[in-house]
């Protein structure tokens, strides 16, 4: 009987053993559901998963660089006219000729997608007009001086006319409407559980690698590094930090990071008059609201242990920060410096302020959206509580936390949120930090409500300077004039990870955005 | 029995109208979703434009209203993360859900039945004791817990099993099962037992009980005096009469396992319709978060009156549509 037992067990151990896939295939735990219409949702993990599918005219790389895409060149002809040159001889998975016209129709397309929560209607935004020069020239006219076009237009999709014109939502899942110019075909697409993909061998660009890709959409952060030891995958994206250590001491995995666009730091609220959140030692809340004095942001900024947070909380996947351009990136100011830690000086800057004995305030966060967004904030909760604050720390989803933000009218005082950076490098300035104006479109993301008219004007001149030279140090002037403010608290760009098993050499992208083309046999 | 199933259904209308009206003031105060979904760098202009087109700027009421007749017919809006109809997606991932319930719901059966009635029979030998801490263990861990321990040992340590996922499914009158393949069968074998661990326990301790309180009642004596084998009295007069509570709770289960699969399916990346309803909270979709409640109220719903309809074919003496007046 034993026996039996042992027999049946080495047969099932034998029938169950993970069944070898071809060397050829990647199978990638993802953990982001992808929206299949290119056009129907703007999120960096849908333009990822598009990018597979489909071409942009300006492909950006892994550092957030532009390249050439399936334009080969553009200039501006004059302020507001760009011209780009397109690749002759792209095909797309039809078989089909890519020309202007199917530029042309995407950006028509974007506007005309319905029901959506989230369109890409932001990114076209500047531009006014376009026109057809001939099959493989087009011009864009745009609204105002708009230096960021080719970078904007790193996040068209483009999409083939002949097939998605008319085409719904079901359109494009069912794949009749999926075709593109990008190195992989649609093969289908199984809602909540995996999106399959196949080289195409028609590829303008560099020949793809896996013959077939397959996403499994795993959103757990536990299962999803479950599915890589176990080998029912070859690679999964955001590796929690926690497990970052235990992965690497496995010799059949491997794991790759850097840092990333994404920017963490503290909003103050400095529109409010005043706030529940912001009290007096016994709990009633103060008449003024001290985070309008500067020497109170100083304090906090001097009571934050960036080091900390970064080598305790975030086990070393983080790089600690001193303004909203992560370092290295275009308008990053080297010169600019976080105040150092030191609780007894900022103790003395609040009794300067006026506050000898503290005052009380609540740490908001989301705890579902950054990586380990509620332990920062208990930690810069504990780190406030030692300058003589009295904290109370409150973390919530961000299906809850993200409502009661502005501008204009943040319900919240004082708290965590994040930012990334590579769409478009200067609205770490103009969408955080400049005065919240609803008819320039500018301040959209300034939850502290802060404003400076000396920053507002310089980032202003900046955003219609072309001469990229200049331009930078300009957006590093303004960086300069808010941080020294504290318009807001920066503490950190937090790290992408991701693992893959031995045999698969992986680049991480600067955007997070996980893309197979990153992916090659080692 | 036809009055039964009248009254059943007017009350199941009613039932249902009210979770609609709870549910949608519940969702509605958690604020304006499109503030969660669209990009930041998006103008205010542009969020008004997509509030007014989703219909979000209207007030509660009318909202309501507008949701309540397009439901009635059939139409539960669609879902802003997959832009398509809500109720489609939710059928879409039935199945799934399905088929792990009811494997897991066979699993609780062929196990807890047989398990209980041995505890019941011998509560004091090793076996009867080891049982019942089993099955305290089985209330008592978080369930999210075991199904991460059970993928470490019998996927990652030993590969026998997947991770996560659901195998290979082959279409049976038009809908996808993966039960009836054997990369199927091996993907559900865990999440299954993961989710029928605590319906287990419970059936389990409810037949241990039943056992132990029926052994020593007259009829069992008189069916022993009579000269019945041990095998005929177990399995026949004691198991009747303590299988109506069982099946009671065996159907409320039923309907709990395939509401509350949350945890299960999101260990196991399930595609089934928990996983749906947690990823649509996290980004405040309400139409799908709307329609999966109604879809789970109408499950308990019928799986509560198939319940009782079983329950008198089991015990003659209640009798279905009899008001006590």
């Amino acid at each position: 009987m034993q026996r039996r037992i042992v027999q049946l067990g080495i047969l099932l151990a034998m029938v169950f053993t993970f069944a070898n896939a071809s060397a050829e295939d990647l199978v990638i735990g993802a953990r982001a559901e992808p929206a299949i219409d290119p056009h129907f949702s703007y999120l960096s993990t849908n333009l990822a998963y598009a990018r597979h599918i489909f071409g942009v005219l300006v492909q950006s790389d892994e550092n957030s660089n532009l390249k050439p895409g399936l334009a080969t060149s553009w200039k501006a002809l004059d302020d507001t006219t760009w011209e780009f040159k397109l690749r002759k001889g792209v095909k797309f998975h039809d078989g089909s000729p890519f020309t202007a016209k199917d530029v042309l129709f995407s950006i028509k397309r974007i506007p005309e997608v319905p029901n959506s929560p989230n369109p890409f209607t932001g990114v076209i935004r500047s531009i006014k007009s376009t026109k057809v020069v001939n099959d493989y020239t087009i011009q864009f006219k745009t609204k105002e001086i708009n230096p960021f076009l080719p970078k904007n237009l790193s996040e068209v999709i483009i999409v083939s006319e002949k097939a998605a014109k008319g085409a719904s939502t079901a359109g494009f899942n069912s794949g009749k409407a999926t075709i593109g110019t990008g190195p992989y075909k649609f093969v289908k697409y199984v809602s909540g559980d995996r999106l399959i993909l196949q080289r195409y061998n028609g590829y303008w660009g560099e020949k793809p690698v896996w013959k077939n890709l397959t996403f499994k959409i795993i959103s757990d952060d536990a299962a999803r590094v479950a599915a890589l030891m176990g080998g029912d995958v070859d690679l999964i994206d955001f590796v929690p930090p926690v497990q970052v250590a235990a992965l690497e001491k496995r010799s059949n995995l491997k794991v790759f990071k850097r840092s990333s666009d994404r920017i963490i730091y503290l909003f103050v609220n400095v529109e409010a008059d005043t706030s529940p959140y912001l009290t007096d030692l016994k709990g009633n809340p103060l008449p003024e609201n001290p985070l309008r004095n500067p020497l109170v942001r100083y304090a906090i900024s001097a009571g934050i242990n960036r080091d900390a947070i970064v080598s305790r909380v975030m086990d070393g996947l983080a790089t600690a920060e001193s303004q909203t351009i992560p370092s290295g990136w275009f308008g990053y100011n080297d010169d600019l410096k976080n105040p150092e830690y030191d609780p007894k000086f900022a103790k003395q800057l609040l009794a300067k302020a006026g506050y000898p004995n503290g005052f009380g305030i609540t740490v908001h966060g989301p705890n579902d959206r950054y990586v380990n967004d509620a332990k920062i904030c208990q930690a810069v909760g504990q780190m406030l509580s030692r300058i003589g604050l009295k904290v109370k720390v409150d973390t919530m989803p961000k299906a809850v936390f993200f409502p009661k933000l502005g501008p204009p009218g943040t319900e919240l005082a004082f708290g965590l949120l994040g930012w990334g950076n590579s769409p478009l490098e200067s609205d770490g300035l103009v969408g955080l930090m400049h005065t919240y104006s609803k008819e320039k479109g500018m301040g959209q993301y300034n939850a502290g409500g802060y404003g400076n008219p000396a920053f507002d004007r310089l980032i202003e001149k900046a955003l219609v300077t072309v001469d990229a030279k200049k331009r930078d140090q300009m957006e590093q002037q303004a960086s300069k004039i808010a941080m020294e403010d504290f318009a807001l608290i920066p503490l950190h760009t937090q790290y992408t990870i991701a693992a893959a098993r031995r045999g698969i050499k992986f680049t991480p992208r600067a955007d997070e955005s996980t893309l197979a083309m990153n992916a090659v046999k080692d | 029995m036809t009055v039964f199933l009248i009254r059943r259904f007017t009350q199941s209308i009613l039932v249902l109208f009210l979770v609609s009206l709870i549910v949608f003031i519940g969702v509605y105060t958690l604020g304006n979703p499109v503030k969660l979904l669209v990009d930041p760098r998006a103008t205010q202009e542009e969020v008004a434009k997509i509030t007014r087109d989703l219909g979000l700027d209207q007030p509660l009421h009318i909202q309501y209203a507008t949701f309540l007749k397009s439901a009635l017919k059939g139409d539960f809006g669609n879902s802003f993360i997959h832009n398509i109809s809500a109720i489609k997606l939710i059928l879409q991932r039935l199945p799934a859900t399905f088929e792990l319930a009811f494997v897991a719901i066979c699993i609780t059966i062929i196990l807890g039945i047989p398990l209980g009635m041995w505890a019941g029979l011998r509560p004091d030998s090793f076996a009867g004791r080891g049982i019942m801490a089993g099955s305290i263990l089985g209330f008592s861990l978080p369930s999210f817990w075991v199904g991460i321990m059970l993928v470490m040992f019998f996927s990652v340590k030993l590969g026998w099993l997947p991770t996560m996922g659901r195998g290979e499914t082959v279409a049976l009158l038009g809908i996808e099962f993966s039960i009836f393949t054997p990369d199927g069968l091996k993907h559900i074998l865990l999440p299954a037992i993961n989710l029928s661990l605590f319906s287990l326990s419970l059936v389990i301790r409810l037949t241990r009980a039943g056992m132990q309180e029926t052994l020593p009642l007259d009829f069992v004596k008189f069916a022993r005096a009579k000269g019945l084998s041990t095998r005929r009295v177990i399995f026949l007069h004691v198991m009747k009469n303590i299988l109506i509570p069982i099946v009671t709770v065996l159907g409320l289960e039923f309907g709990a396992i395939i509401a509350f699969a949350v945890v299960t399916e999101t260990v196991f990346a399930w595609p089934g319709m928990g996983k749906l309803i947690i990823d649509s909270i996290n980004l405040l979709d309400r139409p799908v978060i709307v329609a999966y409640l109604l879809v789970t109220v109408t499950i308990f719903i019928l799986v509560n009156m198939v319940v009782d309809i079983l329950y008198s074919l089991l015990d003659p003496r209640v009798r279905l549509g009899e008001k006590k007046e």
